[in-house]
């Protein structure tokens, strides 16, 4: 923004240091819709539930302020770290999996070896398309065990598959859900960053008489580290939030699917349900931290390894 | 899962409960006080007068009754407004009950969520404008129902009497005899299930309302509440423990479908008869005409099954009436309006749009308790319907958190159901989670 040429032009020291003052206005005045609408819809809001999380409102006996007592009621609540536990395990099970086909789709798609890769490449996106509330009707609808897919799979081979929306079944039935949304997504952001891999080193690599696999380790999977990381941090993000998918299943597996099958279900329900809103915001303002420090973590061991390269 | 919906999540959840927060820092107005009490005169007058009125409710039937009501009183305009049904209803109201303003003049309420409310103070007792006198014109079920500590907090509009509908081809096929009481129940439920493995006497997977209703049936008070906010929550009373006991026998067995209520495999079991029977409420037959018209003529209807041959008991499932919020400005039009909603008009209007009403005049006419229907293979099933209305066992009551403790049913009794397991454990498990959120919100509970 600052123009070296305005500057030679007017050397003087006075109308310097106006068209300084000035442009430093210039910039908030840009900057200042954005600040505006960041206030009001991030700041204000977290703010106001920080405020929430500090009082204690009662169907008798009204409203107290307690202090920080919600957030110790919350970290000693087996509940709610039965809520983060099970999100933790979906975090370490699906996330990698739907990273590794997502990664595993976009190297075959950039090999160019495929057969219509367009096609393969939307087909694979499309169910990102799908609206998160549809997909899972759709597969909930699928998992029935008696008139759905699995229970046609079970009648049609004699076979006893079991039940994807019993208890011990219901978290891996969601991270297939989750997993079939959300690898073609993955799977552009590593295929948009493949594509800017300059292809001179393609050809020095293969001159010096490296294979396709080697180009994959040496090459393609340090360039899009980058893009992992990202990929990485957004799917860390989205475990924590996990809400929609369970939250509706819960409708056709009501046992299986705890009012606290996940943090952000047990903030929903706290608040919904029991009218515990401040309460409950501490849960949201726990997990918020929570997820911004795993998400942290992340970016950092991400770069760590890009520096020590 | 990207983070552009992430934050919108985010953002989402926080603006909810800075809403939330901001309506609950609002404080209650006063006011309504001096519209506590008016003489039927007064009533009339402000009927005649120029104003208007809200009406939350989802009921299908409020819509015809409101047309009826404008066209006899025209200078009322009365604002339908359908909020959402059950629980997303009765946030919205309480969320607008805390804000102090923007609730409307009349609620649709269920009667399980009527204490709730009425205890608050949310809800206005109606025997300052005559309710009280109004008694002999509602079954004594629904009447109980609706008095709470000595108040009326809302008139009757639908009722829901327990009756056992089945599938009268499915018990000639196989030769049973229609059960009278729970243990013929258990054993036509072994005989089905034996007979065709896919096929059950009835569904069950656990809900908070058919299971307190049970357990009305079989003579529990699990909950009692006196002024207001000292509870007693006690699963292991005799009734609770009966009904437990005996439907331990089809839950441990497996003798009960795994199929939720409302789901497209219900609809499919009552069309094919792998669901043989349903202990549900009176307002049962015209969902099963809309819902399962391929099973027409196969279905009858019975009084519910007893503990004890002979001695006819029923409970209520389902049903509520409206009520006058404490927050309305115009309490006497709100008054007036319940009144036709919940009087004869409204109920005439309420029963020819396939409710099943609470008054005892409809209730008793002979085009009711003639009606054959044709769906039931001409049966009178109005009057079995009717008989289980003057069944039902008296005392029970509802706790003032009842919407949330079935909300947590599932994560308790619906254990039992998952695991087919004791039901006594479930019930155990949600008493104690019941008496932590009532000391929670400031009750004092006893947890027997």
């Amino acid at each position: 923004m600052t123009t070296t040429s305005s500057t030679a032009r007017t050397p003087m020291r006075t109308s310097r240091r106006r068209a300084r003052g000035r442009q430093r206005w210039i910039g908030w005045a840009f900057v200042g819709p954005f600040m505006a609408v960041f206030a009001l819809v991030l700041v204000a809001p977290v703010v106001y539930s920080i405020g929430l999380s500090l009082f204690r409102e009662q169907l008798v006996g009204g409203t107290a302020f307690v202090g920080l007592e919600n957030y110790g009621t919350a970290l000693a609540d087996p509940k709610f770290w039965e809520a983060l536990g099970r999100v933790v395990l979906f975090l370490v099970v699906q996330v990698p999996i739907m990273l590794g086909i997502a990664l595993v789709a976009s190297l075959a798609i950039d090999s160019a070896r495929l057969f219509a890769s367009s096609f393969f490449r939307i087909s694979i996106f499309l169910p990102y398309a799908v609206p998160a509330v549809v997909a899972t009707l759709m597969w909930g609808f699928m998992y029935g065990t008696r008139f759905g897919l699995i229970g046609n799979l079970n009648d049609a081979f004699g076979i006893e598959l079991p039940a994807p929306l019993s208890g011990s079944w219901v978290l891996a039935s969601i991270g297939n859900i989750v997993t079939w949304e959300f690898v073609g997504y993955n799977m552009l952001i590593f295929y948009a960053a493949l594509r800017v891999i300059p292809t001179d080193l393609y050809e020095a690599a293969a001159l010096d008489g490296a294979g396709a696999f080697r180009i994959i380790r040496n090459i393609k999977i340090p360039a899009i580290r980058g893009a992992i990381v990202i990929a990485g941090i957004f799917s860390v993000i989205g475990s924590f939030q996990l809400f929609n998918e369970p939250n509706i299943l819960k409708s056709i597996a009501p046992n299986a699917i705890s009012t606290y099958f996940t943090p952000n279900m047990y903030a929903y329900n706290l608040s919904f349900s029991g009218q515990q809103f401040n309460y409950s915001a501490a849960i949201a303002i726990i997990m918020g931290l929570v997820t911004a420090v795993i998400a942290y973590v992340v970016q950092l061991s991400g770069s760590r390894k890009e520096a020590v390269r | 899962m990207t983070t552009r919906s992430t934050i919108r999540r985010w953002a989402g959840v926080a603006v909810a409960a800075a809403l939330a927060g901001s309506l609950a820092a609002c404080a209650t107005p006063s006011g309504g006080s001096e519209q506590g009490s008016a003489s039927a005169e007064e009533i009339a007058a402000a009927l005649q007068k120029e104003s208007s009125i809200t009406v939350w409710g989802w009921a299908p039937q409020l819509e015809p009754i409101v047309e009826a009501f404008e066209e006899k009183y025209p200078k009322i305009d009365v604002k339908l407004e359908n909020v959402g049904t059950g629980n997303d209803h009765y946030t919205k109201l309480q969320n607008a009950i805390k804000a102090g303003t923007g609730a409307p003049d009349v609620a649709q309420v269920e009667y399980y969520a009527l204490p709730q409310f009425a205890l608050s103070g949310a809800f206005a007792d109606l025997t300052g404008f005559g309710a009280d006198e109004l008694e002999d014109q509602y079954t004594a079920s629904t009447w109980g129902s609706v008095s709470i500590d000595g108040g009326v907090y809302a008139l009757p509009q639908d009722s829901g009497p327990m009756a056992m509908f089945y599938r009268a081809d499915v018990f000639e096929k196989l030769g049973l005899e229609v059960p009278t009481t729970w243990d013929e129940y258990i054993a036509a439920g072994q005989a089905i299930h034996a007979a065709d493995p896919n096929a059950y006497i009835t569904n069950d997977v656990g809900d908070a309302g058919f299971t307190t209703s049970m357990i009305w049936q079989a003579g529990g008070q699990p909950y009692a509440v006196e002024n207001g906010t000292d509870v007693t929550i006690d699963f292991a009373d005799e009734g609770s423990t009966k009904w437990a006991d005996t439907w331990n026998q089809l839950v441990e067995n497996e003798l009960v479908a795994p199929i939720s209520s409302w789901s497209d495999e219900w609809y499919q079991g009552l069309g094919d008869g792998s669901i043989a029977t349903l202990v549900i409420g009176a307002w049962m037959p015209g969902n099963l005409e809309s819902g399962v018209p391929d099973a027409a003529g196969k279905w009858r209807v019975a009084p519910m099954p007893t503990y004890e041959e002979g001695v006819a008991a029923a409970a209520e499932n389902g049903g509520g009436g409206d009520a006058v919020l404490e927050q309305s400005k115009n309490k006497l039009v709100a008054y007036g309006f319940l009144e036709f909603l919940n009087g004869p008009e409204g109920a005439a209007i309420h029963a020819a749009n396939g409710g099943f009403p609470s008054t005892v005049a409809d209730l008793e006419s002979e085009d009711f308790l003639g009606y054959e229907s044709d769906y039931f293979g001409g049966q009178k099933i109005n009057e079995v319907l009717v008989q289980a209305s003057k069944d039902v066992v008296p005392g029970w009551s509802y706790l003032p958190f009842q919407t949330y403790a079935n909300s947590i049913y599932g994560d308790t009794v619906g254990q039992s159901y998952a695991n087919a397991s004791d039901l006594n454990e479930g019930l155990a498990a949600w008493q104690e989670a019941s008496v932590q959120y009532g000391i929670d919100q400031g009750f004092t509970v006893n947890g027997k």
